[in-house]
């Protein structure tokens, strides 16, 4: 499989019709015209309810070109299982079953079909789609919500931490687990397209800035992803067959002193606004914990 | 009607959402150096990458959120207030 | 070639799979359905059974995988029991809603809290609005007949529904009957490749079940009650082939013995029904003219046949193997509602019991006579057998 240098090598055909419902400035509809760009349309969708829902738009319209399975909530990991046996029986297994959910649909309701999936090494690419909270019914907080955050649940902010879904799935030691993030449009790309020449079940994490989650300007949701993986509050990595490797610009960012400093990337949102220096400063220190243990990962010093 | 709720693929399946714009996005092409960053990144797939790889933005589905202009790492592109 | 066995029900639900052609099987054990899953797994890894075996981790997968493989265009199966069916409540409603012909297995087991592994069909009944049509066996040899018929039904276009076949927990899922299993070939002319109303794909794209607005969600909601109404007509037609090509038939939508000039009707579901006959026999030769009346397909409500069999009975005695808290036994309730635009109605009363043998369908007999000559019901509802 040839792996993409540029954007330029993007195919140019969308199978996310412009004119659908996200808001201005929707970070996961970035991520959804990638997995397109990366994929094509010969694929069945599985689509929980989350934000994707009604990004389709009411019947009898939607904004997808491909076939699209919405579903219950708690159910894409079994629901894709389903339409993964009914295609190898059917012997159209060039399909590429993919199950595209929010992260309170992976991490919280979700969490047991998908483990579910993966146990039974189910033969499709399941893409969480992370923007830290329940944006579809109005922003309350999942177990991918940050520390600290704010949401309609947590308005004095969130007082556990982000569950560590990647590595959850890595547990599962299914042969491809990978964090992306649409800033980095061509490391999402090759990760989509790898995973498909993989034959089982493959995780990949896309963190997804919102908006209206996160409050900030619209025209920011790529820059904070970006910073997002500048300063370390995200890390770009792989693991394939039990192999940990970050990719870059994580790489690099090993090196404390090439990470920009988390406050950099909480003072950009609002959601974060009531955070305390003494907050900031835990962030920091969990987040530099986090990159000792990537290092360890890293040189394999343990799994 | 289909028996059950079968929705076909269809271009501005909420409506012209061109209409939800304040700001709008306006190229200078003669700044502009096609790197096609700000085709890519636009969540509404409303820019187009023209043969040439000059970028054409479709004004009746582009909601205004300012991605390509905050992008563009040549300013090419700035958001400009809509006539009332 | 056909052959005559001798198995549990559980068993011949896993062999009526595997004579349907089914391409899916997504289940979870859950006593006492445990041995169709087992079973079915000994099919499919012997190669018996061409087939996926998706073992999930719950009853909700275990529909969701179902819906999933039918949308994508293959006959599916799954069993389960009271709790497994309860915790695929939502997914039973959007099978429905989906419009896709699954057939379940649902050996009907009593609710907790707290835990009883002994049948009740309180499970099944609860689920009585989801948009599933139920049917109620009381042999082995209904079971495998019933899964068969049921895939028949389920794909017709005009029906396009899920359907739950439903046998009572030990009674009939462990006890062992001769059955006889029809011969393949006659199976295949009987039950045609799987069809659907949909199916998922890739030349031909779209969304399935996106947001609908009030402005059309009722009329999709209509065509579900159209397609039960269709099944009611198209069940005994089917059951009446089948009975032609098989030998065996079970009445339709009732199961009817010495109804004709009966004077009190015992109705029932499920293996009660047999003890009913057993009953009706026994009073018979006593000179009382009793028939019983065994509901063999809950959903659709035979409503029409109900009234049928009113029209010369004087008193129907309804028992209930279960009961909805703050109202009355499922059956009693339905039976009344169908009754209720009749210009002479019999009279009616519900009674519900823990083991139903025929000796206490009698004593329930005599007692809906008494009430009959009387000419008015002393109580409404009696709790058969109930401990002081």
């Amino acid at each position: 499989m040839k792996i993409i240098v540029t954007i330029k090598e993007f195919p140019k055909e969308e199978y996310l019709l412009k004119g659908h419902a996200t808001c201005a400035g929707c970070g996961p509809s970035i991520a959804l015209r990638l997995l397109f760009k990366a994929l094509g349309n010969k694929v069945i969708l599985v689509v929980p309810a989350c934000c994707t829902t009604v990004i389709q738009g009411p019947y009898p319209y939607t904004s997808f070109a491909v076939p699209l399975q919405n579903m219950l909530f708690e159910a894409t990991g079994a629901t894709c299982s389903g339409i993964v046996a009914a295609l190898k029986v059917r012997g159209l297994e060039d399909i590429t079953v993919v199950g595209w959910a929010g992260d309170g649909g992976t991490v919280d309701i979700g969490i047991q079909a998908l483990s579910g999936a993966a146990e039974r090494e189910t033969n499709f690419i399941y893409v969480c789609y992370d923007n830290e909270a329940y944006g579809n019914t109005g922003l309350q907080r999942s177990g991918a919500t940050p520390y600290g955050a704010w949401t309609t649940t947590t308005p004095t902010g969130k007082k556990e931490r982000k569950k560590n879904m990647p590595l959850i799935m890595a547990a599962h030691k299914i042969p491809y687990v990978a964090t992306a993030c649409p800033s980095y449009p061509v490391d999402f790309v090759n990760k989509l397209r790898k995973a498909k020449e993989i034959r089982g079940t493959k995780y990949i994490h896309v963190l997804a800035p919102c908006p209206t989650g996160w409050r900030y300007d619209t025209s920011k949701t790529v820059e904070i992803g970006r910073l997002a993986v500048q300063t370390g509050m995200w890390a770009l990595y792989e693991i394939e067959y039990g192999k940990f490797r970050l990719n870059p610009p994580s790489d690099r960012l090993i090196d404390k002193s090439k990470r920009k400093p988390v406050k950099e990337y909480l003072a950009m949102q609002e959601r974060f606004r009531h955070l305390t220096d003494a907050d900031i400063e835990k962030i920091q220190r969990w987040v530099d914990e986090d990159w000792e243990y990537y290092q360890k990962l890293a040189s394999n010093e343990c799994v | 009607m289909p028996l059950t709720p079968i929705s076909y693929p269809t271009l501005g399946s909420v409506g012209k959402t061109g209409s939800w714009r304040t700001f709008r996005p306006v190229i200078d092409y003669s700044k502009c150096t096609k790197c096609t960053l700000c085709w890519v990144y636009c969540p509404d797939a409303a820019i187009t990458r023209r043969e040439d790889d000059f970028p054409e933005i479709d004004y009746d589905y582009c909601k205004g959120c300012g991605i390509c202009a905050n992008e563009c790492p040549v300013k090419a592109i700035t958001m400009q207030r809509e006539e009332e | 070639m056909a052959q005559i066995i001798i198995d549990t029900a559980n068993h011949i639900a896993g062999y009526a799979a595997k004579a349907a052609r089914v391409k899916v099987v997504a289940a979870y054990p859950i006593t006492p359905q445990t041995t169709i899953v087992e079973k079915i797994a000994e099919f499919v890894e012997s190669g018996e059974m061409d087939a996926e075996y998706i073992r999930v981790e719950s009853e909700h997968s275990a529909m969701a995988a179902c819906i999933g493989a039918a949308a994508a265009g293959v006959r599916t199966f799954t069993a389960t029991s009271a709790h497994g069916l309860a915790l695929m409540h939502e997914a039973l409603h959007w099978a429905s809603g989906a419009r896709l012909p699954i057939v379940m297995a649902v050996v009907n087991r009593a609710m907790g809290a707290p835990w009883s592994i002994w049948p009740d069909l309180s499970d099944s009944l609860s689920q009585r609005d989801t948009g599933w049509i139920q049917f109620y066996c009381a042999d082995n040899q209904e079971v495998f007949d019933t899964i068969i018929q049921a895939y028949r039904l389920c794909e017709d276009e005009r029906v396009f529904l899920p359907a739950m076949v439903c046998l009572e927990g030990f009674i009939l899922s462990h006890t062992y009957m001769p059955v006889k299993i029809h011969d393949q070939e006659e199976i295949d002319a009987f039950l045609p490749p799987y069809k659907s109303g949909w199916i998922l794909d890739v030349n031909n794209p779209f969304s399935h079940a996106n947001l609908v607005s009030p402005e059309w969600y009722m009329e999709f909601r209509y065509m579900i009650q159209e397609a039960m109404e269709n099944a009611k007509r198209l069940m005994p037609e089917i059951d009446k082939e089948y009975g032609r090509r098989f030998g065996f038939q079970y009445g339709g939508l009732i199961d009817k013995y010495r109804c004709e000039d009966a004077d009190l009707i015992i109705c029932t579901m499920g293996t009660m029904g047999c003890e009913a006959k057993v009953a009706v026999d026994n009073l018979r030769r006593e000179g009382l003219k009793v028939g019983a009346a065994r509901i063999r397909v809950y959903r659709p409500f035979p409503v029409e046949e109900v009234r049928k069999l009113a029209l010369n009975a004087r008193i129907i005695a309804t028992i209930d193997r279960h009961t909805s808290f703050g109202m009355e036994g499922f059956l009693a309730s339905e039976i009344k509602a169908s009754l209720y635009h009749m210009e002479d109605r019999p009279l009616l009363a519900g009674l519900g019991g823990r083991d139903v043998t025929f000796k206490t369908i009698e004593e329930i007999a005599k007692k809906s006579l008494k009430w009959m000559k009387m000419g008015r019901v002393e109580k409404e509802t009696v709790w058969v057998d109930l401990r002081e």
